[in-house]
């Protein structure tokens, strides 16, 4: 709580924290905002290409589909996409950061090394390949962007409890008979909440960017489905005259992403008192 | 007699900050004589760091522009912020193993001192520097040139600040506490070293501190500073054997030969934002009168070239202080 | 400094080991059948097996992965199944492209970067501090292909300043091939013309691709320099008499830099992905849009070599990095003996 108020008190983080919310607020009621909402799915090749107007502020795409309703809808899949790989993501890299950070030793350095070896392939490639190898879809999309994602909460969970392992409370438990285990999950986890859930809210930013790239290059979503990647990807057979179209689907990933990493930064201010003395 | 080398005459520092705004210095006068030592003492917090910052012209952010006058060898500094006295004013930091840069060679950093304040080539300061590590015994000063600041100990160190203080041929030396970094044998040697270069060399001292043993072995003259006013000042002798002003012989009595603190000295010093009105020692005086409240107590010249900010320096101090 | 620099190199040596593996497991994971796909549509399942033998497909995994280890220790990586030439050969072709790419996109995005960064420090809460603040978070939350379809929009289609797509002019051609720096080889054969012609199709690409390290270049020198502003050795400086351009461009800089060459490293990364986008949009003969052929057609040979080429650059540049900190800071070399 203590840590919401120093956020809180920082505006540029406040703003941050005010766009995820309001694009969770149009994630949940996308279809009651959305001006039209079967526009997810149906074409109206009638009013193909129209620039923006009262009617649709954002014009329409080459489909004559609403882009307005589609940014709309489109939120809510970029979210999901977000939360489950960073979720799944967490799932896989904290279990492995935490016991590689917690005993020295052969399953430790290996661990490790796996975890390097992942990080010295670019996330990109790496989530292409198993991409493509899964069989192109968003489905495939998100468990590649997972697979590339776990070795950033792999390494910093690592570095909190190997921090926290040579912290006097630890001894002091160990000292009085507590259970590994209970130490771990009890006393070492929560200490490195802070840092796992920085690094989880700019995950959910790098996340939103790397599946907007994959739809973009065809590995991710599938038409119809209104995703941000994609449209900017279908925009390009119609410049230069229909700008608008690749340009608000473009702003929204620019805004949703913007949001997160403010919001990150804020976190990790109000999370390391050292930082925060020294921004001033 | 000739003119003094450095006169601080009613130096005011103000500071503005989110916190308020603070008098650091209120109408501080401190002279220090061609040739003259003297030393400036006082707690954590009474404005000798700012007093030094001033006459050095690298007051921080948020200071207004200082009331008075600094002058230095007769000319004002204060209005071009010191940068005509650089060079002619060597500086010893407090802090020998903070106040090197890490990244760059010792040597280097001396040498761009040099470079831009002292006359000559490259080739003549590089010799010159030489001579100087020699004369600051540091070993091996050649190869002194091109080691990095962490290659060296902190005493060491210490000296390279010195000759780097020496470096440009100064007429005054200002050092700021430069032996609290250090343990106590090389505390004493680095003194020794200042001492015989101060007196060889016929310079000028400015000695900060807030150790009185300290300031019996280096200085000849001393101002104590309280909150930023001068509380009392004169020959370090005489101010030790015999103190006036409340504050130092509070000081003094607590420790006779080695005051380090306040111990038994009710309450402290207050911060500088929330400065009280009339003297600012009255809320801890113990012979506090109605008068202290209202009025800043004037220096009172005293005979012997002493001088005290108190009207009631003769009266007795009670038996007991504190509880 | 020459043991530390063969230090690094060996600790180098595992994690490139252990990427060889990866890209082992990688390419036999991926769908298809790479000698059906070789041989085409109309093909017997005789042909089909004549190919798998020819590359080795039907031998057991494990020799495979021998005989992968010993290929591409030697640097051959076969041929590629889609091309059918070698593939070490089309790379070879290909990475001065991307090189190229990424150097022009790393340069700019330091020898931007840092002046911004500098300035923004010195003027700390100024309104240039805020814009290099708004520039360094909106930089990372730019989607690159994004930026670069906008750029297109406005600098090649609306303005029609700079070309839309490519590495050259069809009409102006490559020049002799040297160094496959096109920058380069066009200054070496003497033609301006050439360079000019390259240097105008380099700007979109890299510009689109410098951002996202300008942003992070730029964050932390400002966070450096501010940093290093407070320390003791400033003020003695100052009161020393430095001069106020060499305190704030050398002395503080240099220190500040530090932290930014670590970054560089970390972009490096960040800058071969971006480059795979970057490079399909612009038609931009590299890796990148070789790497998405080879996924898109299950050339798992061309795949494994980008993989492990990019790989092999990652480390040299981290070693690299290593060896730069440890120039600027000669602390680092000896604690880590």
């Amino acid at each position: 709580m203590n840590a919401l108020r120093l956020l809180l008190r920082d505006p540029v983080a406040t703003f941050g924290l005010a766009i995820v919310l309001l694009a969770v607020v149009v994630a949940i009621f996308a279809p009651w905002l959305a001006p039209y909402p079967d526009d997810a799915f149906e074409s109206h090749l009638l009013r193909r290409l129209r620039p923006p107007s009262a009617e649709h502020p954002f014009g329409t795409d080459n489909l004559g589909r609403d882009i307005l309703s589609r940014v709309i809808l489109g939120t809510r899949n970029a979210l999901l996409v977000a939360v489950s790989v960073v979720v799944a993501a967490m799932a896989i890299g904290v279990p492995i950061g935490l016991a590689a950070g917690w005993r020295e030793g052969w399953l430790s350095e290996t661990l490790m090394r796996v975890t390097d070896v992942f990080l010295a392939v670019p996330q990109l490639i790496l989530a292409l390949a198993l991409g493509q190898l899964l069989a192109p879809g968003i489905a495939a999309a998100m468990v590649a962007l997972a697979l590339t994602y776990w070795p950033f909460f792999a390494r910093t969970v690592f570095a909190e409890t190997r921090r926290l392992r040579s912290a006097l409370f630890v001894d002091a438990l160990a000292g009085i008979g507590a259970r590994p285990s209970r130490i771990l999950f009890l006393h070492v986890l929560p200490n490195a909440a802070p840092a796992v859930l920085v690094r989880a809210t700019i995950g959910m930013g790098f996340t939103i960017l790397t599946a907007a790239i994959l739809g973009f290059l065809g590995v991710g979503a599938a038409p119809p489905s209104p995703d941000w990647g994609l449209a900017v990807s279908e925009a390009r057979q119609h410049l230069p005259e229909a700008w608008w179209f690749p340009t608000f689907p473009g702003l929204a990933i620019l805004l949703l992403v913007l949001g997160f990493n403010l919001l990150g930064d804020g976190l990790r201010d109000a999370a390391d008192p050292r930082l925060r003395r020294s921004r001033r | 007699m000739s003119a003094p080398v450095l006169a601080v005459e009613g130096l005011g520092v103000r500071l503005r900050s989110d916190r308020g705004i603070a008098d650091i210095l209120d109408d501080v006068s401190i002279t220090v004589p061609r040739g003259g030592t003297v030393g400036v003492v006082g707690e954590s917090g009474c404005g000798k760091s700012t007093l030094l910052r001033a006459i050095l012209g690298i007051l921080p952010r948020g200071a207004e522009p200082p009331k008075g006058r600094i002058l230095f060898e007769g000319r004002d500094i204060l209005p071009d912020r010191a940068a005509s006295a650089r060079g002619r004013i060597g500086f010893v930091p407090q802090d020998p193993y903070l106040s090197l840069n890490p990244v760059f060679r010792a040597g280097d950093q001396i040498l761009e001192i040099m470079r831009r304040h002292a006359r000559g080539s490259r080739a003549e300061h590089k010799r010159r520097l030489v001579e100087l590590f020699r004369a600051v015994q540091l070993p091996d000063p050649e190869a002194a040139l091109r080691k990095y600041p962490h290659q060296f100990s902190g005493g060491q160190r210490q000296r390279l600040l010195i000759a780097a203080a020496m470096s440009c041929d100064p007429a005054l030396i200002i050092a700021d506490e430069p032996t609290t970094a250090l343990d106590v044998t090389t505390q004493r040697e680095i003194l020794a070293l200042l001492r015989g270069l101060v007196v060889e060399r016929g310079l000028s001292l400015l000695f900060v501190t807030h150790d009185f043993g300290v300031l019996a072995n280096l200085c000849a003259e001393v101002t104590v500073l309280y909150a930023g006013r001068v509380a009392e000042a004169g020959p370090t002798r005489d101010v030790l054997d015999a103190p006036r002003h409340p504050y130092t012989r509070l000081l003094l009595a607590c420790h006779p030969d080695r005051a380090t603190d306040l111990l038994g000295i009710p309450g402290t010093v207050p911060a500088a934002t929330a400065q009280p009105g009339g003297c600012r020692f009255h809320p801890r005086c113990p012979i506090i009168h109605s008068g202290c409240v209202v009025e800043p107590p004037p220096l009172l010249p005293l005979p012997g070239d002493r001088a005290v900010a108190c009207p009631w320096h003769a009266d007795p101090l009670p038996e007991t202080i504190g509880g | 400094m020459a043991r530390y620099v063969l230090r690094r190199l060996l600790l180098a040596l595992p994690a490139l080991f252990g990427l060889v593996i990866l890209t082992f497991v990688l390419s036999r994971v991926i769908p298809g059948d790479p000698a059906a796909t070789l041989a085409g549509d109309g093909a017997t399942p005789a042909q089909i097996a004549e190919l798998r033998a020819q590359y080795g497909l039907d031998r057991p995994i494990l020799e495979q992965a021998v005989i992968h280890v010993r290929q591409v220790l030697t640097g051959d990586f076969g041929r590629s199944i889609f091309s059918g030439r070698p593939v070490a050969e089309e790379i070879a072709q290909r990475l001065p492209a991307t090189l190229e790419l990424t150097f022009a996109a790393l340069f700019l995005a330091t020898f931007l970067g840092i002046p911004l960064g500098l300035v923004a420090a010195l003027n700390h809460n100024g309104p240039v501090d805020h814009l290099v603040r708004l520039l360094s978070v909106g930089g990372l939350a730019i989607a690159s292909f994004w930026l670069a379809i906008m750029l297109q929009l406005v600098f090649s289609m609306d303005l029609d300043v700079l070309p839309l797509r490519g590495r050259v002019d069809v009409a102006t051609g490559l020049p002799p091939r040297v160094t496959g720096f096109v920058l380069v080889d066009s200054l070496v054969a003497g033609r301006p013309d050439m360079f000019m012609d390259a240097l105008r199709h380099l700007a979109l690409p890299a510009i689109t691709l410098s951002l996202p390290g300008l942003a992070t270049i730029a964050r932390f020198t400002r966070s450096g320099v501010l940093e290093t502003l407070q320390k003791d050795f400033v003020l003695y400086a100052r009161a020393a008499g430095y001069g106020r351009i060499r305190l704030a461009a050398i002395y503080v800089l240099r220190n500040a830099v530090t932290l930014v060459v670590t970054q560089v490293g970390l972009l490096f990364g960040a800058l071969i992905s971006g480059a795979v986008a970057v490079e399909a949009i612009f038609d931009w003969p590299g890796l990148g849009t070789y790497a998405v052929q080879a996924i898109l057609s299950a050339d798992y040979k061309a795949l494994l070599a980008v993989t492990m080429v990019v790989g092999v650059v990652y480390a040299v540049v981290n070693v690299t990095v290593d060896v730069a900190q440890a120039l600027i800071d000669p602390r680092v070399a000896e604690d880590a003996r």
